[in-house]
């Protein structure tokens, strides 16, 4: 007891039993929702408007990589002409024979004008997406699949093997994967495409990815959940596909999506310095952008219109990764 | 003021935290009075709003909390009526607040010392730099730390956890508050320690006549420590009044359940079913009849499991760890000393230490989760040091884990069904219909309902999921489970029906236990044997019985001695 003295005798009061009982210890909670953390990160997306609206413009920009002529019959660079030559041209444009085509502003079924070859800019835009999306899609896997295997293997096995991997990853970060990657694309002058640009974006930008996954792993495998497994007599290889990474990949589908709008942005990037698709097979906002650098002052729609279509779908995929942070982190739920 | 006015009145005090689905109620209409110089002690669960309600007192609730409704007077005046800024000058100077974790308390960037002069500071005790480091100084002594002057240049990672709450205490204290309110100020350290800090708090709140709010969720500690108790259930005040008159006669069903399952309360092993005819599944939920009570019955024949076979040796086991120190070079540290014990099959060992001690490093080797530096471990006489892949497997079969964490040690993205159904399909075990059949039958074992096979760990509470982690270690029908601090992390009540489910199971199972734990308390109702491990080492190793009443080193003797409420007489 205590050495002091008491200083007055405390009434014992005692409450009403009510009406919950004790049974409360017991109880399993079978009438709520089944949840876990997917679960209810889903159920916090559904509730927020970035979510729908990132989403909406997301599937929109799908549907149109997939089904371009849908949206146009134009062809994005056959048939350019620079200006009008021909009793057909004339008619169908609505313009008098030898108008200027190039660089020429919006005319009946052709909303943004023509860029300086006389092309129709909304028909490169619409056949552009599918570039874009591809290149924001291929480096993303490739980035996640290099980042996650890298990763998992340096925390979940640690040692040596851990500081060989992290120490490749920062020759890889030390390098800045722009120009890395206008070093690649610069070796393959005759046979580009989607594949070698998405190759030379995601071999530099991977050890951003294996890091945060590592730190991930690094927390997991020390759960008691990991160290149970073990004891089971589950192999090391298994617990890691079982219970370390599932419970690890949260950060790096953050990561990811916004690392999309990032992988689209590169591609753009380098078909803008020049170095990145060939602007005769592919079509491809950046080279747009770049092509109508010349022509800034008299025909700003073939700059306008492209950098909109890159940025709209850029902030779509970054909306997108917000919301998705804070729905995976139960911090941010409990504050909204 | 006359001596008669309480010092702190809380009346009708209702407090909701802000949540996705509205306002949910924490605190729902409590009332106390505070007399000057008494101490008064808020017991409770968690959750049961015992912190939440001394957070409401000095307004420090988190951002979702509100006070919705009530009065906090202290001395007359309505503290939650307070502006920000007249609120401040009441804390600290009027009110101190000794936090519950010392370890995350103190900012790990700052010396001690500009820790313990920003109080001063703020609180207006001193102005000039000389004088605020006089009063740093005369803070820390007072708080019983020597060396004051070296200490104030020290950063928080060189104090231990004990000294840590020192600082805190002497922060507490600094203004000569007439009120210190104390959260769980010791739950975090151990319990040599402990005794030491509270005795230290105590005194000084004596001598000062510092009226204490002391909150805690050990009945024991809580009786030991406190004139007045404040039991809390859920958000109310089930009982009030006289430390020993609760403990020795309490009145309402919670806290008769409370007291009677307070390990440091009661005296003697737990009796398997068998002795009490108590089913296992008969686990009361609706009555309010305390058959969770730590059962008080009469020795167990022991003695006859001594002479049944060792089924885990343990001959000179050492372990050493290699400390990196961050070059090429290491220092080695010995975590287990030259430990040597056996466990006679179907009783229960455990092993008792603070935190550092070596015990849980001992029952990693034992499953082989760590490998032995030298010594041999033996389990069913083989040698377990040195097994290929296939023996080991067949080891692990017959020895499971149950960790302390409850949270911590189910995957949150398998469900329940899963989870237990890991290990059979780990060894491959009959077909998916036995399987399925062996899921349900462990589930029954722990007395959980069919219902749970399709839930996650995230919506079960933390005995459930205990339960569920002692389900999956039985899966496999192992002879022995090694517990690791199995019910340290876990309310009475529900460490109580645990503890019992324990018991029941070894006696219906054969079990052999390796029980970890820091908690000498435990110990007593759950071990036959008891070896005390300090740095590495055992210290003294007997039968729970010689341990208790006739403890043989100094250090058992202190650890005995620091079991709360150890002296309270308990009524009928």
């Amino acid at each position: 007891m205590s050495s002091k003295n008491p200083v007055r005798t405390a009434p014992h009061y005692v409450a009403e039993v009510d009406e919950g009982g004790l049974g409360a210890v017991d109880a399993v909670r079978v009438s709520d929702r089944k949840s876990n953390l997917w679960l209810d990160a889903w159920r916090d997306l559904r509730g927020r408007w970035m979510f729908w609206v990132s989403a909406v413009i997301i599937l929109f920009i799908v549907f149109v990589a997939l089904f371009p002529g849908a949206l146009t019959q134009v062809p994005p660079n056959d048939n350019c002409i620079l200006s009008v030559k021909t009793q057909d041209q004339a008619d169908a444009l609505g313009v008098p024979i030898g108008t200027r085509i190039s660089d020429h502003g919006p005319l009946p079924g052709h909303p943004l004008g023509f860029t300086k070859q006389g092309c129709d800019v909304f028909s490169r835009i619409v056949h552009g997406t599918g570039t874009s999306l591809s290149v924001g899609i291929i480096v993303t896997v490739l980035v996640a699949v290099m980042g996650i295997v890298i990763g998992a293997f340096a925390g979940y096995f640690g040692g040596w093997l851990d500081s060989f991997l992290m120490r490749l990853g920062d020759i890889f970060f030390a390098i800045p994967y722009i120009l890395a990657a206008v070093v690649i694309m610069s070796l393959f002058l005759h046979d580009r495409n989607i594949w070698i640009i998405s190759l030379a974006i995601g071999f530099f930008s991977w050890p951003s990815t294996a890091r945060i996954l590592r730190s991930e792993v690094l927390r997991v495998r020390n759960l008691d959940y990991v160290m149970a497994s073990e004891s089971i007599g589950l192999s090391k290889f298994r617990t890691m596909f079982m219970h370390v990474l599932p419970n690890s990949i949260a950060p790096v589908i953050i990561i990811s999506t916004v690392g999309l709008a990032g992988a689209i942005t590169a591609e753009a990037t380098l078909s803008f310095l020049g170095v990145g698709l060939p602007n005769n097979i592919y079509m491809s906002w950046g080279n747009d952008i770049s092509a109508a650098q010349t022509s800034l002052r008299t025909a700003p729609q073939t700059l306008i219109y492209p950098s909109i279509a890159l940025s709209v779908t850029v902030l779509a995929f970054i909306m997108l990764g917000e919301t998705v942070r804070d729905a995976l982190d139960p911090k941010a739920r409990a504050t909204r | 003021m006359s001596a008669l006015e309480p010092l702190l009145s809380v009346e009708d005090l209702q407090v909701a935290f802000k949540t996705q689905d509205g306002f949910v109620p924490a605190v729902r209409g409590v009332s106390f009075d505070v007399y000057p110089g008494e101490t008064i002690a808020i017991v409770g669960e968690s959750g049961s709003g015992k912190s939440t309600t001394a957070h409401a007192i000095i307004n420090l609730l988190p951002g979702s909390g509100r006070i919705t409704g009530g009065k906090v007077l202290f001395e007359g005046r309505d503290l939650s009526q307070l502006k920000r800024g007249e609120m401040e000058a009441v804390r600290g100077k009027e009110i101190g607040l000794v936090p519950q974790d010392p370890m995350n308390s103190l900012n790990p960037v700052h010396r001690i010392g500009f820790q313990v002069e920003e109080t001063i500071r703020a609180n207006g005790l001193a102005t000039s730099k000389r004088d605020v480091r006089k009063r740093a100084v005369e803070v820390l002594k007072e708080a019983g730390l020597a060396d004051a002057d070296q200490r104030l240049r020290q950063f928080p990672h060189e104090f231990s956890g004990g000294m840590r709450q020192r600082v805190l205490i002497g922060i507490g204290l600094s203004s000569h508050p007439k009120l210190v309110i104390a959260d769980e100020p010791t739950s975090a350290l151990d319990v040599t320690v402990q005794k030491k800090i509270l005795d230290h708090l105590e005194h000084l709140t004596a001598e000062r006549g510092t009226a204490v709010i002391f909150i805690t969720h050990d009945l024991g500690l809580a009786a030991e420590r406190a004139e007045n108790l404040v039991v809390m259930h859920r958000g109310k005040i089930v009982e009030s009044g006289p430390a020993r008159e609760i403990l020795q006669n309490p009145r309402h069903p919670y806290t008769k359940r409370l007291v009677s399952a307070a390990p440091s309360l009661a005296s003697q092993r737990i009796q398997a079913a068998a002795a009490t005819g108590a089913p296992i599944g008969s686990v009361e939920v609706e009555g309010e009849e305390p058959t969770l009570s730590l059962l008080t019955v009469a020795e167990r024949a022991a003695e006859a499991s001594v002479d049944a076979p060792p089924v885990i040796e343990f001959r000179d086991v050492t372990k050493v760890f290699k400390i990196r120190t961050g070059g090429p070079r290491s220092i080695p540290f010995t975590a287990v000393d030259k430990v040597s014990f056996q466990v006679p099959k179907g009783s229960t060992m455990a092993l008792v230490g603070e935190s550092g001690s070596g015990k849980s490093t001992a029952a990693k080797l034992l499953l082989r989760l760590e490998d032995i530096t030298s010594g041999t471990i033996h389990v069913d006489g083989k040698d377990i040091t040195e097994l290929g892949k296939q023996e080991l497997l067949a080891l692990r079969r017959k020895m499971q884990p149950v960790f302390q964490d409850p949270y911590g040690s189910l995957d949150p993205l398998h469900n329940i069904g899963n989870t237990i159904a890991e290990p059979l399909n780990v060894h491959r075990v009959g077909d998916a219909k036995t399987r399925k059949a062996r899921v349900l039958e462990v589930l029954d074992q722990v007395a959980l309902p069919q219902t749970v096979l399709a839930r996650y760990p995230n919506e079960l509470s933390g005995g459930q999921r205990q339960r569920v982690a002692i389900a999956r270690a039985l899966a496999l029908k192992p002879e022995i489970v090694v517990l690791d601090e199995a019910v340290s992390a876990l309310d009475v009540l529900v460490q109580a029906q645990v503890l019992n489910l324990l018991a029941e199971l070894q006696s219906e199972l054969g079990l052999t236990y390796l029980f970890i734990t820091h908690d000498l308390a435990v110990v007593r109702v759950i071990a036959d044997h008891v070896s005390v491990m300090q740095q590495g080492k055992i210290v003294e190793q007997a039968t729970v019985g010689e341990v208790f009443d006739n403890p043989k080193t100094a250090y058992t003797r202190e650890l005995l001695a620091a079991i709360p409420g150890v002296d309270i007489p308990l009524g009928a």
